[in-house]
């Protein structure tokens, strides 16, 4: 009593193989093979099967007493598994912070994280590592956790792999959540990958969605792949805790309410400094526009059709005008026009402004990915059938070299500068 | 000092496509090349060892053919490569990867210890930054990610000290080696590999070293050592588009100011 495989239809993705709590399938040649000695007919790969390649025999009529056994010891073993996985509970988001202050995107996941936790009918913990920053903690709870795990020490003060990941390590392991999210952000990529590997947990990278599944109550992380051409749902089903990353600007900031309290649990790390062997010596802030980029609220965008350095400042002259930023895309950056730190898209910054003005950007994927949750995006571009304009609240099929310096004057002409 | 560089072969993620029937992925047609950013970490290798001698080692995983990307890395002055390859292998997620990278790295530790390991920041088709912070992890040697510029060596200390690029600012660094390193494209520029180099990278032939070569769990590897799955994939859903506002070329001054009136008028950008 097998699953039949339809082989023509077979494409060889392997999502069958791992979703088989029976471990009786496996890819062959690319095509996948059952071992009907371990198969149940029970279905669940005829379910995820994306190119209806499986389908179910017929039930006999009766089993033997060995084949019930059999089905049964099987089931035995995977209720284990999913008794243990029970025991993790909670969501957690990692609160990150550089020189006392939370990075906004904590925020955010405390948002989202919140919306999950309430889903999942348990707790939302944020989780604060640092020396000096225990007054951090009452944000978290303003911005919707229950709970906030704190590890104060001076040890902490600098952020480095070795001594967050060791810290996160052990709380995850005494508290056992369910799952973990983090900022994609240097420092939450950084840390994520230790950790989860630490954990020989799975880990998702840059999601933009995150949702429970109804039936089974597994974290459904969907994130772009291939350069943004391609999103994937993901899920962990074996591994606890689920750990995601998301990346700034990307799930909504959540109302601060001042009036909710909560727990602090305060643990300690248990690293001294001489054992340390990453030491940071300096910190540097780079003076450029870039560092802001990715708060603007108006930001304007050249890309290839600006056509070279000099009609920046066309751009430049709006964005000044309006209060806004300059952006660009990937081939404005390439062509030498301006610098990489401006870069919109799946390569450079992803931003969700206010309004954002693309000139000249045809809108491949790659830069749409960066900027399409802004809430309204204006776009000229000379080619009627550019991409942008099916993204765009408003466009323009013109000369931007014309348009842009036209617009620059109506604005300042109504708004009486 | 011997540098170990991880490298990837990844397909060219600009051409990839859902097909919008099917939802599979279509990859008939797209191009192969080394991770750019695997590229750079090559380069930044060699260069370590123009200036402070020693030996650069590439390795990789993958299918037979991406022992091309072994090659291209002796062609920009690598010494030798190793190709990870088994059946056993495929359907790896990051962390079934990064353990069949570090059982590979320390097999290769037993005959020539390494100093300084290097991958590139991410992978562009996936684009996780999952794999190089696993290997440091399960090698528990520091990990230095998004690495912009080598300061120095110390190599009787073995110290190194680094700049790392954060949001902003840029972070200076010191830590003992062994250590793994992961680096960001502006960290070099590119050098065109001489001739010597892309005639010793034609003829060269990678080792192949497989499950029977290097100690691997079964449930550690492949499909069964990865956590995480693809539930499905489809093709990113498109935002409404809007209003186009007729007149642009003919016209531009006069559309122009529509456009304007328009965005003053529903303050989208507010007239203070």
């Amino acid at each position: 009593m097998a699953v039949k495989v339809i082989k023509k239809n077979c494409i060889g993705c392997g999502l069958c193989v791992q979703t088989c709590p029976f471990e009786a399938l496996q890819l062959v040649e690319g095509i996948v093979e059952v071992d009907p000695d371990k198969c149940t007919n029970c279905g669940d790969c005829v379910e995820v099967c994306p190119a209806s390649a499986l389908e179910l025999n017929e039930p006999p009529e009766k089993m033997s007493d060995n084949e019930v056994k059999e089905v049964e010891k099987r089931e035995k073993i995977v209720k284990k598994i999913k008794r243990e996985l029970e025991d993790y509970r909670g969501v957690w988001v990692f609160l990150e912070q550089f020189r006392g202050e939370i990075a906004p995107v904590s925020f955010e996941l405390l948002g989202e994280g919140r919306k999950l936790a309430d889903n999942l009918q348990t707790k939302l913990c944020g989780v604060l590592l640092g020396s000096g920053v225990e007054k951090l903690a009452e944000q978290a709870l303003w911005y919707g956790a229950d709970k906030v795990y704190l590890m104060d020490d001076p040890v902490l003060k600098d952020y480095r792999t070795e001594t967050y990941a060791a810290g996160l390590v052990r709380l995850s392991q005494k508290y056992k959540p369910e799952i973990i999210l983090m900022g994609a952000t240097t420092m939450g990529r950084d840390l994520s990958g230790a950790v989860a590997t630490e954990l020989e947990t799975g880990l998702t990278a840059d999601c933009t969605e995150l949702s429970i599944d109804e039936s089974s109550g597994y974290l459904f992380q969907t994130r772009p792949a291939f350069g943004g051409n391609i999103m994937a749902t993901i899920v962990c089903r074996h591994h606890r805790p689920q750990m995601a990353t998301v990346r700034p600007r990307v799930m909504a900031m959540p109302e601060k309410d001042t009036g909710r309290t909560g727990e602090v649990v305060k643990e300690n790390l248990g690293i001294t400094e001489e054992n340390v062997l990453v030491k940071v010596v300096d910190v540097i802030k780079e003076k450029k526009a870039a560092t802001y980029l990715d708060k603007a609220e108006i930001i304007v965008a050249g890309g290839k059709g600006v056509g070279n350095k000099e009609n920046f400042k066309i751009l430049k002259e709006l964005a000044d005008l309006l209060g806004g930023t300059i952006g660009a895309s990937r081939a404005a950056v390439e062509a030498g026009w301006i610098g990489q730190e401006y870069q919109v898209g799946q390569t450079g910054v992803t931003v969700r402004p206010k309004v954002y003005f693309a000139f000249g950007i045809s809108g491949a994927i790659q830069h749409l990915v960066g900027m399409q949750t802004s809430d309204v995006i204006v776009a000229v571009n000379t080619a009627p059938d550019a991409p942008i304009f099916k993204v765009a609240t408003y466009g323009i099929v013109g000369d931007l070299l014309q348009v842009v310096p036209a617009m620059t004057k109506a604005f300042k002409e109504k708004m009486g500068v | 000092m011997h540098f170990v560089v991880c490298v990837k072969q990844v397909p060219d993620s600009s051409e990839v496509r859902v097909d919008p029937e099917t939802n599979t992925l279509i990859r008939e047609g797209v191009p192969s090349i080394i991770n750019p950013y695997d590229a750079h970490a090559v380069e930044e290798a060699v260069r370590l060892k123009e200036k402070y001698g020693g030996k650069v080692t590439v390795i990789s995983m993958g299918p037979p053919q991406a022992e091309e990307v072994i090659r291209k890395s002796i062609q920009f002055g690598a010494d030798e490569g190793i190709l990870l390859s088994d059946r056993k292998f495929a359907g790896s997620d990051t962390l079934a990867t990064s353990y069949v990278l570090t059982q590979g790295i320390k097999k290769l530790a037993e005959r020539e210890p390494f100093d300084l390991i290097f991958c590139g920041k991410q992978a562009i088709d996936g684009d996780t930054a999952q794999v190089g912070p696993g290997i440091a992890a399960r090698l528990k040697i520091p990990q230095l990610t998004y690495v912009l510029n080598i300061e120095e060596i110390n190599v009787e200390e073995k110290t190194i000290k680094l700049h790392r690029k954060l949001e902003g600012m840029r972070e200076v660094i010191s830590a003992k080696l062994p250590a793994l390193l992961t680096v960001v494209q502006d960290l070099n520029e590119l050098r065109y590999a001489p001739l010597p180099n892309m005639i010793r990278a034609a003829r060269y032939r990678p080792q192949v070293w497989t499950t029977e070569n290097i100690e691997v769990e079964d449930d550690k590897i492949g499909l069964n050592g990865s956590p995480t799955a693809v539930r499905k994939i489809f093709a990113p859903p498109e935002r409404e588009g809007g209003e186009i506002i007729p007149g642009g070329q003919e016209n531009p001054e006069e559309t122009a100011r529509k456009l304007v009136e328009r965005l003053l008028k529903e303050e989208i950008i507010a007239d203070k």
